[in-house]
C-alpha cells in the first residue's frame, strides 16, 4: 500500500493512571496503571477489535480516546487535532463526530423517557437538524437500525434487550459519527439476538463508513467483525495485526494462550491440555520486565528484568515479545 | 469414569412444573421438565435467558427466587426418594448435603465477613457430626483438592483477599464439603476470563473423574457444553425441547431451535460474512405462544405446530426431541 491515507485516530504513548496522589510523599500509594504507554492508529472506516481479559484496560482506553475519561499523558490525535490538550471547541467537535455504544442497553437509557425522545435529545443538543425536522430524522434513525418508527413512543422497559441495544445504536448514529467505540455491546445479549446486532453493525459500516473500535472479550465475534485486532494485557497492547494473521499465527504467547482457551463448538475436542496457569496480577503492582512473564510458558531469564519489550513500529503485525515469531506457538 | 458408574441413575426428574401466581393470574414457568442424571455424568442445560434452565435447578433445590413462584407438579427422585415431597427440615439436609451448588457470582454467595475456611467447616459441621478440629482438617483438605495453593494459610483468608478465579474455587470447595452426589453449577464460568474459565472447567471435570460426582451444568455457551458435558438438554420457553448425547444434539440437532442455535454462533462462518440469526425473540413469561413455543420463529412451522404442543419423544436411542417435524438430516438453512 503506497501513499497511505491519514489515520482518523492516532494514539501515541497514552497513559491513564488512577490514584497515587497525596500531599505527603511517604503516604503515597503507587498509582493503578490502567493504560500504559499505548500507541495505536485507526484508519477511516476501519474496525479495530480491542481484546483482553477483565482489568486489561480495554474499556479505560476506549473511554480515554473519546475523552470520556481522564488521561494522564500522551497524545490522542483525532483527525489531526490533539484531543489530549483540546480546547472546549475541539472537544465539542469530538463529541459531534464520535459516539459510544454501551454494554448494558437498559442502563444506558433513561427508563422514564420515551426512546424517540432519547434519540431526539441527541439531535437537539448537537443542532443536527432544524426543530421541525427532528421527528422525521428520529423515524429515519429507527428504520436504519431495523425498528419500526412506531417504537419511538415506547419506553426502554417495554423493549427487549436487543431492541434497546438498537436504540443505543440509533442514538450513537444520530450524530453521524466518524468513529464509534462499542464497549462489549453484544455481551449482554442472547446468541440469537447477538447475531442480529452484529449484522446491523456490518450493514451500517458498509452504508455509513464509520470506523469502529470494538471492545470485546468474545474472540469469535472479533474474528467475524474486525479488520484488525489489538490484544491488551495489563494496560499494554502486546500484539496488534490484521485479524486473520493474529488468529492463525499469534506472535505473543499471551495471544496464543488466549486463543487456545476459547472453547470450540466441536464435541470431539476436549478441554485444552495445559490451560494457562494463574490469573492476571493486580495492575497496582505490575511485575518487573514483561508483565506476562510470571504466567508465560516460554519465559526466558531476561524476561523478568529491565523494561518491558516494545511493540515495535514496523509492519502491520507486531508483538511485544522477545521470542522470534516461530517459537510462540503453544 | 467407568461405564458401570454411568449406568446408575442418581436423579430422575419427572414432569417438573413451576408456576407463577399473582394478580389473579397463573403463568406457567416450567412445563413438563423430565430428565435423568446418571452417576458421574455431566449434563448440560442450555438455552437463552428466560428459557428456564436456572429455574429448573432452583426448583430442584426448592430455592425459587420469588414467593410468587411455586412447584406445581412433578417428582424428582434422588436415590429413589422424591425430594419435591420433603418437608423444609429434610430439604435443608439435602441442600449442601447430597446436592451442592455453585453459582455464577461467587462474591455474592460467599459471606464477606467470614473466613473461607470457616464457611467450609460450617457446612461440614452442619451436615456431619464431627468436631471443630476434624472439620478444619477436612476443610483444608478440600481447599487443597480444588487447587488453592497454601491451603493451611488460606483457610483464614476472607473472600475479598481472593481473586475471581480463586473465589470460584472456594465456592466449589464449599459445595463439595459434604461429599455431595450432585453438583449444580449455574453458569459457573460466565463471569470469568477465558484463561481462568479453562482452569475451572478442568477442575470440574477432574472432580467428576476422581470423586464420581454428577454435575448439572447450566450455561448459555455451546462451546463450554461441547467441551465438558456428556449429555445436553436444550431448553426453550420453559420446556426441554431436545435431550441427548452432546455429539448428537450439537452435531446433528433434530429440533429446529437447536440447529438454529448452533448455526447462529459467530464462530460458524468466515470473517465479514453475516452471522446467521433466528428471527424474532425468545418468548416472555405471560406471552407464551400456543402449541409449540418455538413455532412463531420456526422456519419449518405448519398449522399443527400452532395448536398442539409436541411431547418430548424418543427420536433415536438416547435422543429425545419435542417437535412435530424434527430434522432428519442436518439442515443449516434453519437459521436465515
Amino acid at each position: 500500500m503506497n501513499a497511505r491515507p491519514a489515520p482518523l485516530l492516532e494514539v501515541n504513548g497514552l497513559n491513564v493512571h488512577f490514584g497515587g496522589g497525596g500531599l505527603i510523599p511517604s503516604l503515597r500509594k503507587p498509582p493503578l496503571r490502567a493504560v500504559n504507554d499505548v500507541s495505536l492508529t485507526v484508519m477511516p472506516g476501519e474496525t479495530l477489535g480491542l481484546v483482553g481479559e477483565s482489568g486489561s484496560g480495554k474499556s479505560t482506553l476506549g473511554r480515554a480516546v473519546l475523552r470520556l475519561g481522564e488521561l494522564t499523558s500522551g497524545e490522542v490525535l483525532f483527525d489531526g487535532t490533539d484531543m489530549a490538550r483540546a480546547t472546549m471547541g475541539d472537544l465539542n467537535r469530538l463529541r459531534r463526530e464520535t459516539a459510544m455504544i454501551f454494554q448494558d442497553p437498559y442502563g444506558a437509557l433513561n427508563p422514564r423517557m420515551r426512546v424517540g425522545d432519547a434519540i431526539a435529545e441527541v439531535l437537539r443538543v448537537h443542532n443536527k437538524v432544524p426543530a421541525d425536522g427532528i421527528r422525521a430524522r428520529v423515524a429515519d434513525l429507527l428504520n436504519l437500525v431495523g425498528l419500526d418508527a412506531g417504537y419511538a413512543r415506547s419506553r426502554p422497559l417495554d423493549l427487549s434487550g436487543g431492541q434497546c441495544q438498537r436504540i443505543g445504536i440509533a442514538r450513537a448514529l444520530a450524530v453521524e459519527p466518524k468513529l464509534i467505540v462499542a464497549d462489549e455491546c453484544v455481551a449482554a445479549l442472547d446468541v440469537s439476538i447477538q447475531g442480529q446486532i452484529l449484522n446491523l453493525l456490518m450493514d451500517l459500516r458498509e452504508r455509513i463508513g464509520m470506523a469502529i473500535i470494538f471492545i470485546a472479550h468474545d474472540l469469535a465475534i472479533v474474528r467475524r467483525l474486525c479488520d484488525r485486532v489489538a490484544v491488551m494485557y495489563l494496560g499494554r497492547i502486546v500484539e496488534v495485526g490484521p485479524t486473520e494473521e493474529v488468529f492463525t499465527d499469534p506472535r505473543h504467547p499471551y495471544s496464543a494462550s488466549l486463543l487456545s482457551a476459547i472453547p470450540d463448538i466441536d464435541p470431539d475436542k476436549g478441554l485444552p491440555e495445559n490451560p494457562l496457569a494463574g490469573e492476571p496480577p493486580s495492575p497496582i503492582a505490575l511485575p518487573s520486565g514483561c508483565a506476562f512473564h510470571p504466567r508465560c510458558p516460554k519465559a526466558l531469564p531476561q524476561c523478568s528484568t529491565g523494561e518491558p519489550p516494545l511493540l515495535g513500529r514496523d509492519g502491520p503485525h507486531r508483538a511485544a515479545c522477545i521470542l522470534p515469531p516461530g517459537e510462540v506457538t503453544i | 469414569m467407568s461405564e458401570t458408574l454411568l449406568d446408575e441413575t442418581i436423579l430422575s426428574v419427572r414432569d417438573l412444573a413451576v408456576v407463577s401466581t399473582g394478580g389473579g393470574t397463573t403463568e406457567t414457568i416450567l412445563d413438563r421438565v423430565s430428565f435423568d442424571l446418571k452417576r458421574g455424568e455431566i449434563l448440560g442445560l442450555v438455552g437463552e435467558s428466560g428459557s428456564g434452565k436456572s429455574m429448573t435447578s432452583r426448583a430442584l433445590i426448592r430455592l425459587l427466587p420469588s414467593n410468587r413462584l411455586s412447584v406445581s407438579g412433578g417428582q424428582a427422585f434422588l436415590n429413589g426418594r422424591d425430594i419435591l415431597a420433603l418437608d423444609d427440615k429434610a430439604m435443608r439436609a439435602v441442600r449442601g448435603g447430597s446436592i451442592g451448588m455453585i453459582f455464577q457470582n461467587p462474591s455474592s454467595h460467599l459471606d464477606p465477613v467470614m473466613t473461607i475456611g470457616k464457611q467450609i467447616a460450617e457446612s461440614i459441621r452442619f451436615h456431619k457430626s464431627v468436631g471443630k478440629g476434624e472439620a478444619r482438617r477436612q476443610a483444608v483438605d478440600i481447599l487443597r483438592q480444588v487447587g488453592i495453593p497454601d491451603p493451611e494459610r488460606r483457610f483464614d483468608a476472607y473472600p475479598h483477599e481472593f481473586s475471581g478465579g480463586m473465589r470460584q474455587r472456594a465456592m466449589i470447595a464449599v459445595a463439595l464439603a459434604c461429599d455431595p452426589d450432585i453438583l449444580i453449577a449455574d453458569e459457573p464460568t460466565t463471569a470469568l476470563d477465558v484463561t481462568v474459565q479453562a482452569q475451572i472447567l478442568k477442575l470440574l471435570t477432574d472432580l467428576r473423574d476422581t470423586r464420581g460426582v454428577s454435575i448439572i451444568f447450566i450455561t448459555h455457551d455451546l462451546g463450554v457444553v461441547s467441551q465438558v458435558c456428556d449429555r445436553v438438554a436444550v431448553m426453550y420457553g420453559g420446556r426441554i425441547v431436545e435431550l441427548g448425547g452432546k455429539r448428537e444434539v450439537i452435531g446433528q440437532g433434530r429440533h429446529p431451535y437447536t440447529a438454529g442455535l448452533v448455526a447462529c454462533q459467530p464462530a460458524e462462518g468466515s470473517p465479514g460474512e453475516r452471522v446467521r440469526t433466528i428471527h424474532g425473540q425468545p418468548p416472555r413469561v405471560g406471552h407464551m405462544p400456543e402449541g409449540c413455543r418455538f413455532h412463531p420463529r420456526c422456519p419449518k412451522v405448519s398449522e399443527r405446530c400452532s395448536m398442539v404442543s409436541p411431547e418430548l419423544e424418543l427420536a433415536a436411542p438416547g435422543h429425545q426431541v419435542a417437535c412435530h417435524y424434527p430434522i432428519t438430516q442436518r439442515l443449516a438453512e434453519v437459521a436465515t
